[in-house]
């Protein structure tokens, strides 16, 4: 049965369409057929990061005004074949987007796909409880410092209270990210540790994601990180949550800081 | 104006009735001038002083007693005060209606299952969502969010970190308290009187507390 999946966090900047397209390429490559939506209307990014800028005719808003079919905006990977990307169009505003014709949307890429990634616009407005609305569980992504946090929290609640599923009485599954999060920062307590977040949070925690020069390499070719380097630490920690998300039980590793021969030397990382 | 009261025979169920009537409207005879005119008694067995002691046992302010011979009223303040001559004309005679009390007799009070309601979130309380309860406490079981808020018309009571605002004793007032298994609030307020964290210092910071009113001032001390 397909599962919609909105990634969202409340607060900008966090990493939220990074996230939809790493964990959106990395259910596609267990063979999961996937698509990454964007709901950001006006401020339209995930298909820069997934390299699919220039093949944009047809988008979201056209879809669900009616102006096109579902097939022509649909955008299919080129490096992973099961997986699409919808994009928002960068022309209009939120306002265009009605839940009327987002339902419509949700529910035919319902018959099309495993897994419905929304990627949520920041902010609590329209763009980000249409992105909501229909989902069946729900990533929270957030930084490790407390302005992430709050928001997050306050995210948590609109999710237990504004999507379909909270209003039938039902609980939406929420999961946390953390997001860049640096291991030589936390060993010196200049972040706010894993346990205080999930603690505020009280939601279950399905990966944690190292800060990574890795991370802004992939964004500048646009290709997702899962894709781009498999091997480097932010695409494992990535593919982990994913393949979490798939029901499988693997262990979180807080991320340390590595230890080279300078730091060994030096006693802390040179900035 | 003076009223004037005519018991009739015989007299304890007169008496009776006139119980029943004050019940129904309570300070119907405060402060007003009572004359008592025993005519009516004038050829019954009863004790005439007796029937004016339970009548102002009764708090009614005798002012005066007609309709009966002097001599039987030797024995009490009343024997030799003359009226005016009795049978006075007109309209000082007339019977006067005890209104009914027209509001409705309250209600009867609630069961006594739950005499204090209360309402209990057993779930985290998230940044932004606001809980308002003014018919009594408040109890979460969970933590209480920054940005979040509980607004109780009694106390409330947080089995968690209180990182939001609590503002407690809406209705029941100063009595009302703020308890906490862990203090990280933004601002605390009970019956109106509120302070923010910055009042109270970080020395409680993460602790179990509690937060009442003592002579109008927030008072808040560490638990156990």
């Amino acid at each position: 049965m397909a599962k919609v999946l909105v990634v969202t966090s409340g607060k900008g900047g966090v990493g939220k369409t990074t996230s939809s397209a790493a964990l959106g390429a990395a259910l596609a490559q267990t063979g999961q057929n996937v698509v990454v939506v964007d709901f950001d209307v006006g401020l339209r990014n995930l298909d820069l990061i997934m390299g699919a800028e220039r093949r944009v005719v047809f988008d979201l808003v056209n879809v669900v005004q009616g102006d096109a079919k579902l097939a022509q905006a649909l955008i299919r990977d080129k490096r992973v074949d099961t997986l699409s990307l919808l994009p928002a169009s960068q022309t209009r505003d939120k306002d265009a987007l009605t839940p009327e014709g987002v339902e419509r949307v949700i529910d035919e890429l319902r018959e099309k796909f495993d897994w419905i990634i929304c990627d949520s616009p920041a902010g609590i407005e329209r763009g980000a409880t249409l992105a909501m609305r229909h989902a069946d569980m729900a990533i929270v992504v957030t930084n490790p410092e407390v302005s992430s946090v709050r928001d997050s929290d306050r995210i948590i609640g609109l999710l237990d209270s504004k999507t379909v599923k909270a209003e039938s009485g039902e609980t939406i599954e929420k999961h946390l990210l953390l997001t860049r999060y640096d291991p030589g920062r936390a060993a010196r307590g200049e972040m706010l540790k894993v346990d205080d977040i999930l603690e505020i949070l009280a939601i279950p925690l399905i990966g944690i994601i190292p800060d990574s020069e890795d991370v802004l390499r992939a964004s500048n070719v646009g290709c997702p990180v899962t894709l781009h380097d498999p091997s480097c630490a932010p695409a494992r920690a990535y593919n982990d949550s994913a393949r979490r998300l798939l029901g499988e039980t693997i262990e979180i590793v807080t991320p340390s800081e590595k230890k080279t021969l300078m730091s060994r030397l030096f006693g802390r990382k040179v900035a | 104006m003076a009223m004037v009261v005519m018991p009739e025979a015989p007299f304890p169920a007169w008496l009776d009735a006139l119980d029943r009537q004050i019940g129904r409207s309570v300070g119907f005879f405060e402060g007003r001038p009572v004359v008592v005119n025993l005519s009516l008694l004038a050829d019954s067995e009863d004790d005439a002083p007796a029937v004016l002691k339970s009548l102002e046992a009764r708090d009614l302010r005798i002012i005066g007693v007609e309709g009966i011979d002097m001599e039987r009223l030797r024995e009490t303040p009343w024997y030799g005060v003359n009226l005016a001559p009795p049978g006075r004309e007109g309209r000082g005679d007339r019977a006067i209606e005890i209104p009914e009390r027209t509001e409705p007799a309250p209600p009867e009070p609630p069961p006594a299952a739950s005499p204090r309601p209360s309402l209990l979130i057993d779930r985290p309380v998230r940044s932004g969502q606001s809980i308002v309860f003014e018919d009594g406490d408040i109890t979460v079981v969970g933590p209480v969010a920054s940005g979040a808020e509980l607004i109780a018309g009694g106390s409330i009571h947080v089995y968690g970190t209180l990182r939001g605002r609590a503002v407690a004793g809406l209705a029941s007032g100063q009595g009302a308290r703020i308890f906490c298994s862990r203090l990280a609030a933004e601002l605390l307020a009970i019956d109106g009187l509120y302070r923010t964290a910055d009042h109270w210092g970080t020395g409680l910071q993460g602790r179990a507390v509690q937060v009442w009113l003592h002579d109008k001032e927030l008072r808040l001390a560490a638990l156990g």
